[in-house]
């Protein structure tokens, strides 16, 4: 039985269960509801729940585990020569797993009996006929013993998949079984069916760490391998970012660093007082007409992908800076060479961040009670007065909030800087100047053809693990400020 | 409808009132809050506005600074005049209105700031201060005034938001009086206090009093009776009886007056 029934069949268990539990809840309190510890459904849930959580988890782990001991095993039955010169038992297995989904596949298909996909004497050149029919392709160095590797495969599955029903669908029943044993008018139900919901909530949240700490682990295995091949000093001071896949590479982060570091500046710069300005006015000023309109259309600008406002930066920021900026251009000062600058890249992205620091505000702005307000404005003080002492000291945490999750999608963003700012790699103070970020590196360091053990594709992951960290002190810094303010006024 | 001879009383009257109401309505959307309410409220006197809950008198007290302008669906009609100046009127500015007519509101509201910025806000933006020193006099005097000088003058710079709720609410008292508003409205302004805290209080109002006109909104008949000279009755919206607070208190005119203070309504 495949797992989507498998699963279908236990729930229907629980649904039973459910009803069962329910009932004799009910009927040990002689059908009068008052005489429960708790409500019929907690009794019903109770019921379901434990016919759920023992079998659910029983198929979870099964379904890891299978895979993992069968492979062993039949691996285990390959003898060693079949393995040729040059490959390894690991290809030969995976030889081995396209083989038995190829005969899935053919007898799904009616193509081949199962009883001879199972017997040991069939015939491999017709076998390799009969799966080409179903569009499985067998390379020409399938040996016998993988077909012979491929039945047991197929064979073993078979009985564990039995068994998993088996032993799934017992372990539901029993949870039945036992679920009902204990449901009598004073089982608290309710107190059970609380703590299950704290247990998956606390599941939840793990989950979302258990995450955050397997992506930091990929990182640093990756970045403690690149330090291996390239000395730490040469990454974190040198000056000079010139990787060449034939070697001789200098992989100097601080270049990446600054210009990550100078368009953020300019993006926040521009989204921070616009986004801001605008929530005061939205929040504080805009009637309610204006607002229901105005703020709608505000937040479009965060649905637009960022690789539009990369060709936006590309096709009409650019050009038009340069027309300003660039060689005879209306100020006449020759600052910028090409479209692709820092300016470019920085404007549209705070342009992009606008939404962000204004939507967030808006509404934390919004959080500030009105009563603060009235206390200000019955001492006589203007709106202005009363926004700018009262309502953003009040509303600052959150503000410092909403404009350090700006300059964390500033440092992040990716596309805008490939389209915008360009690729070269450059200390300069010079905003007009062309120049890179560090995820735009990263991501140009790993597509191609690059060799996964080299140090100029490990670098990526040393890059991404510095940023990480950037942003993690940034996050930290975030919390400290909000916390300072906290204790000093709440 | 009033004949002229009452007109022409009704003027020489409101030429000795502070302020004068005529015919002021509330609406909160289809709510009539206030209805048809005249009232006049004179120079150095404590008016006590009395009545049940939800009867309307945080809503025609906030008439009175123009702070129902700040809710939505509030509309006020009618005219209410202070010193013969209709503050309803299209030139009157709001703002300045309410540093002349103070407010303490029925439910504390200190800012986030420090206890010495909550009272020195109003002087500030008034430039009520010439020196920092000034500015130190004031916060003082006001503390003192609101009763609470004594509790935290060693920690002016803790945030007033850490006050109990009866520390927050003479805070705010002190904080309306530091801009020496020319009349004061105070809305419950002894609702969580304790019988000392709420002497004090008392006393200032009698002392505001030299000065300037109070109306307070209280639900403690005593208290009416003990600082008012004036009383205001409200019930649903309407202005029942208004008088001398010996008057309403011992001889009242209306049924509903007598009823609620002896405690039958309300
Ligand atoms: N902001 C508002 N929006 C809508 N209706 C309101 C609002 N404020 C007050 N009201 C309504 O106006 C009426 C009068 O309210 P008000 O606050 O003036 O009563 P009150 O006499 O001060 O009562 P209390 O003694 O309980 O403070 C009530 O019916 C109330 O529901
Ligand atoms: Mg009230």
């Amino acid at each position: 039985m495949s797992a989507f029934w498998l699963l279908l069949l236990v729930l229907g268990i629980a649904l039973v269960s459910y009803v069962l539990g329910r009932g004799r809840a009910l009927s040990s309190a002689g059908g009068d509801i008052r005489n429960l510890h708790s409500l019929p459904v907690y009794y019903g849930a109770n019921a379901a729940l434990f016919v759920l959580i023992p079998s659910l988890i029983l198929l979870m782990l099964w379904m890891v585990a299978q895979p993992l001991v069968v492979g062993a095993r039949v691996q285990a039955s390959i003898p060693a020569e079949a393995v040729s010169e040059g490959s390894t038992i690991g290809l030969v297995m995976s030889d081995v797993r396209r083989v038995a989904d190829g005969l899935d596949l053919a007898v799904a298909q009616g193509v081949i009996e199962p009883s001879y996909a199972t017997t040991s004497d069939t015939n491999l050149t017709e076998v390799r006929e009969r799966l080409g029919d179903v569009g499985v392709a067998l390379g020409s160095d399938i040996s016998v013993t993988v077909l012979t590797a491929a039945q047991l495969l197929r064979e073993t599955n078979a009985s564990w998949y039995f068994w998993r029903t088996v032993l799934v669908v017992a372990l539901a029943l029993a949870g039945l079984g036992y679920a009902y044993s204990m449901t009598q008018k004073d089982f608290r139900a309710r107190n059970t069916v609380e703590r299950v919901i704290l247990y998956l909530l606390i599941g939840a949240a793990s989950i979302a760490i258990l995450t955050t700490v397997g992506i930091l682990f990929s990182l640093i295995f990756n970045t403690v391998e690149f330090f291996r091949i390239y000395p730490a000093s040469e990454f974190f001071f040198s000056l000079t970012w010139s990787p060449s896949f034939g070697g001789g590479s200098e992989l100097g982060i601080l270049p990446l660093l600054w210009g990550t570091f100078y368009i953020s500046l300019i993006a926040l710069l521009v989204a921070v007082p616009i986004g801001l300005l605008s929530a005061i006015y939205l929040s504080e000023y805009a009637s309610p007409a204006v607002r229901s309109i105005a703020k709608p259309l505000l937040e479009v600008l965060a649905g637009i992908p960022t690789i539009v406002y990369g060709l936006f930066a590309l096709l009409t920021v650019g050009p038009f800076l340069v027309s300003f900026f660039g060689q005879n251009g209306h100020f006449g000062v020759n600052w910028m060479a090409g479209g692709t600058a820092v300016m470019t890249a920085g404007l549209v992205m705070g342009i992009m961040l606008i939404p962000f620091v204004s939507s967030l505000s808006d509404d934390i702005i919004n959080a500030v009670p009105q009563a603060m307000r009235d206390g200000s404005l019955g001492l006589g003080a203007t709106k202005s007065e009363t926004i700018k002492q009262v309502v953003l000291p009040a509303a600052l945490p959150g503000i410092v909030g909403a404009i350090l999750l700006a300059a964390s999608r500033a440092i992040g963003e990716t596309m805008i800087v490939v389209l915008g700012a360009g690729a070269a790699a450059r200390l300069s103070m010079n905003p007009f100047d062309a120049m890179t970020t560090v995820t735009a590196k990263i991501v140009s360091q790993l597509t191609g053809d690059s060799d996964f053990a080299s140090p100029e594709a490990l670098v990526a992951f040393a890059l991404g693990m510095t940023l990480f960290v950037i942003t993690l002190g940034l996050n930290v810094f975030a919390l400290y400020i909000v916390r300072k303010y906290r204790e000093q006024y709440e | 409808m009033l004949d002229d001879q009452q007109l022409v009383d009704r003027k020489v009257q409101s030429k000795e009132a502070k302020i004068a109401a005529r015919g002021v309505n509330v609406h909160y959307g289809v709510t009539h809050a206030i209805k048809d309410v005249d009232v006049d409220i004179d120079h150095k006197t404590v008016t006590a506005f009395i009545g049940p809950s939800g009867c309307g008198k945080s809503t025609f007290l906030r008439c009175i600074n123009r702070m129902n302008d700040t809710i939505d669906v509030a509309r006020v009609t009618g005219d209410i005049l202070i010193d013969n100046e209709n503050i309803y009127d299209k030139k009157v500015d709001p703002v300045q209105l309410r540093a002349k007519v103070g407010m303490v509101f029925q439910k504390p509201n200190p800012f986030p700031k420090s206890i010495y910025d909550n009272i020195a806000y109003g002087p500030r933006i008034h430039g009520l201060a010439k020196s920092k020193a000034d500015l130190d006099e004031i916060v003082e005097k006001s503390l003192r005034r609101g009763a609470i000088w004594d509790e935290v003058k060693d920690r002016l710079n803790a945030p007033g938001t850490g006050l109990s709720g009866g520390q927050q609410q003479r805070l705010c008292i002190a904080r309306a009086v530091a801009t020496e508003p020319e009349v004061l409205l105070m809305d419950e302004p002894c609702s969580a206090l304790d019988p000392i805290a709420t002497a004090q209080v008392e006393e200032l109002i009698d002392e505001l009093r030299q000065n300037y006109s109070v109306v307070i909104v209280t639900h403690s008949m005593q208290q009416a009776a003990r600082v008012s000279q004036k009383t205001a009755f409200f019930h649903l919206g309407t202005l029942v009886e208004f008088g001398e607070t010996g008057q309403i208190f011992t001889n009242p005119q209306d049924e509903r007056t007598e009823s609620y203070i002896t405690g039958r309504i309300g």
